[in-house]
């Protein structure tokens, strides 16, 4: 079992009790907030234009090893930028990946922090002009029961 | 493009030969059970694999009582290994009171144990490795790890004395989980100069480059053909072990790089592909289903113990039990670029059956001398059985929870959903041993803290999904955590954080209350600089001060199963 206590609390256990709180508290109003941030941000990049699945991968761990610096890489043939939108952060919009038309690839890796589980988003604008969208959820776990 | 003729061929072929022509559940129950049965095989194609796993140290012959209580979800909910009782019995037509329901159940254990007698011994192990290499030499051995771990022997020598017994048997391979709890530096040590095999983990990664941080597999020459064996690491080891023992090092499920190794392993000429596997079951069977190409997975970590194997497409995904009780044998047939035909055995390790291979045994003893005396101190007596595999409680768990909250001083004990740790049968001595069968491991701390009632609700949710998501990829494959002093109520089908349920603290029947504050006590934390004596220390002095010590099954759990 992972020591929660408040003498020494580290990082990783920070994470926890925060994971813990929220789960507990699962504030509607928040989550409204944060599902309103997300319309908007996809909207933002879309213009409201219908979403595809396939077209666009995205590799994350199941669960995150250390929830600060999660690795996710993201993947579109063919596609001039994808959006990463974490869901469950208070400001869940990670970044934009812009390819130029010389890219040789369309694909960019890089690591975010991640405040609880949640459904990581990528959506790419491809090259015709649609965008595609996939998603996974990634969990923050407190974790040290296994075995 | 496999024709689907191709895969009712192998599948039938597999079928057919499945217990090697010698059903020993049926030759014990006429109670003629003899060491040639056990090891008939009929030998058949042309390339042998012998697979063990999650042996957890064990050098000498065990009692290991399977769980009573192994509940499966989404997928894998009332599938094999999912089965517990007389519903694992049915589904395999096990006999009643059979050496087979002995071996695979917790029906009526502790009478058939004394029926039947204890299982497994690295020498038995030796005897049954040599005969199937009789017959078929160029046999390859794999590990499936948790190899290095669990034992007195094991902790005082760094994981020596096992690395050695290994190297004897003849080891072609290995993964790992546990092994990283030795530390790093200690592992590499171990590759580097004192294993004589290759230690493979296909999704061991450098942390800061993401970078393959070991060998992904290795080609070996068997039968005329290119066989590849791929190594699979247990993919939660940071998580549920603690990550800085092996600082720099990412692990995970991987798939995708899953996917990429075994184009890789045909691409350099593969006609077989072996993934070696420290998965677990569900997590194996999902990715036989999602990563193509591979004919066999040895699948390990959760010490499930099948008597066939579980297909999934063109994969037969094998599993091969712990503690040394069991020894799988494979032969597949390699024909034209391609896996024919599948003939499997899952092997009992009975002792009193399986003569010792008397090098092995001398190899054994000699490990275990300098240690004899500790080993051999009579701290107690058992009053009941005790045990430790059930997703909810085990005997020895309540036991060491007991011993946590009267050494300890504490309202309410945690102990970790381990699975390895062997069972003891009632008015038995209590050793030294036996203790350090259960605890032995390189952070034993026990320690004493307090947790308010919302902290201890968000750490049995979250070790509740951990074991129920419904995504096996999510799973880390231990059991639940165990707790001494409090009660709770699960439903598994709940929705993450909202299946733990009317927490109380047994002491005086109240609820748990999220603000209030309660001294705990538990041990095996995953967090660094930890103070507390070791977990068997506890033990052994709560133990010693019993006297006799019984368990019954607790029902401090209350489960709504799906």
């Amino acid at each position: 079992m992972r020591r929660i206590e408040t003498m020494h609390v580290t990082r990783r256990d920070s994470l926890a009790l925060g994971l813990g709180a929220a789960a507990l508290a699962a504030l509607p109003l928040r989550a409204q907030t944060a599902d309103a941030n997300i319309e908007a941000a996809v909207l933002d990049f879309t213009g409201d234009a219908e979403l595809k699945e396939g077209g666009v991968t995205l590799t994350a761990p199941e669960i995150a090893e250390n929830g600060n610096t999660v690795p996710i890489k993201v993947e579109a043939p063919g596609a001039s930028e994808i959006l990463v939108l974490a869901a469950g952060n208070p400001n869940p919009e990670v970044g934009r990946f812009a390819f130029g038309p010389l890219a040789a690839s369309q694909y960019a890796s890089t690591r975010i922090r991640l405040a609880q589980t949640q459904d990581v988003i990528a959506i790419a604008k491809l090259g015709d002009g649609s965008f595609a969208r996939t998603s996974q959820e990634v969990k923050v776990t407190i974790g040290g029961c296994g075995g | 493009m496999i024709a689907r003729r191709d895969f009712l061929q192998a599948a039938m072929a597999a079928s057919a030969i499945w217990g090697g022509g010698a059903n020993w559940s049926r030759l014990a129950a006429q109670q003629r059970m003899t060491q040639d049965d056990l090891l008939a095989f009929g030998t058949t194609g042309n390339v042998t694999l012998i697979h063990v796993t999650d042996i957890h140290a064990q050098l000498m012959p065990v009692w290991f009582r399977e769980p009573g209580v192994n509940i499966g979800v989404g997928a894998a909910a009332r599938k094999p290994p999912h089965l517990t009782g007389d519903a694992f019995s049915r589904y395999y037509g096990i006999e009643p009171n059979s050496p087979a329901q002995y071996a695979l159940t917790s029906e009526d254990f502790v009478a058939l144990a004394r029926a039947y007698g204890q299982m497994g011994g690295a020498d038995r192990i030796a005897t049954v490795v040599k005969a199937i290499r009789a017959e078929r030499p160029d046999a390859l051995l794999l590990d499936g790890g948790d190899t290095w771990q669990g034992s007195l022997t094991a902790l005082r020598t760094g994981g020596a004395d096992m690395v050695r017994v290994f190297n004897a048997l003849g080891t072609d391979a290995m993964t790992g989980h546990w092994e990283f709890t030795l530390g790093l530096d200690r592992v590499n040590e171990i590759i580097g100069g004192e294993l004589d095999h290759p230690f493979l983990g296909a999704n061991i990664f450098d942390a800061e480059w993401d970078e393959p941080a070991y060998e992904p597999y290795t080609m070996f020459e068997r039968g005329g053909v290119p066989v590849a064996v791929i190594g699979q690491a247990f993919p939660y080891t940071p998580i549920a072990n603690p990550d800085w023992l092996f600082p720099g090092l990412s692990f995970g499920v991987r798939e995708e790089r899953m996917a990429e190794v075994v184009r890789q392993a045909r691409a350099a000429g593969a006609q077989a592909v072996i993934l070696l596997s420290h998965n677990g079951f569900d997590v194996d069977r999902k990715m036989a289903a999602n990563v193509p190409g591979i004919d066999v997975i040895l699948s390990g970590h959760t010490h499930d113990a099948l008597p066939e194997p579980v297909v999934v497409g063109r994969t037969h995904v094998i599993a091969s039990g712990s503690h040394g009780k069991f020894v799988s044998r494979v032969d597949l047939d390699v024909r034209d670029g391609e896996v024919r035909a599948v003939a499997h055995k899952l092997i009992p390790v009975f002792s009193d059956v399986i003569a010792p291979d008397p090098d092995m045994a001398a190899l054994v003893a000699a490990e275990r001398a300098p240690f004899a005396e500790e080993l051999g101190e009579v701290i107690g007596r058992t009053g009941s059985l005790l045990y430790r595999r059930g997703n909810f409680n085990g005997t020895w768990d309540d036991l060491i929870c007991r011993a946590l909250l009267e050494e300890r001083e504490a309202d309410i004990a945690l102990s970790p959903g381990f699975r390895w740790g062997a069972s003891l049968l009632p008015d038995e001595d209590i050793t030294r041993e036996d203790i350090f069968n259960v605890t032995a491991m390189t952070y034993p701390e026990a320690y004493r803290t307090q947790m308010t009632g919302q902290q201890l609700h968000a750490i049995l949710e979250d070790v509740a999904d951990n074991l129920f998501h419904p995504d096996p990829y999510y799973q880390q494959g231990g059991d639940m955590v165990r707790v001494g002093g409090m009660g709770y109520r699960i439903d598994i089908a709940a929705a993450p954080g909202r299946r733990i349920s009317e927490m109380t603290l047994l002491s005086t029947g109240a609820a748990i209350a999220p603000s209030a504050t309660y001294n705990v006590a538990g041990w095996a934390s995953v967090n660094e600089g930890v103070e507390g004596p070791p977990i068997w220390d506890v033990v052994e002095r709560y133990v010693a001060r019993t006297g006799t010590v019984s368990a019954d099954a607790s029902d401090v759990v209350q489960v709504v199963a799906p």
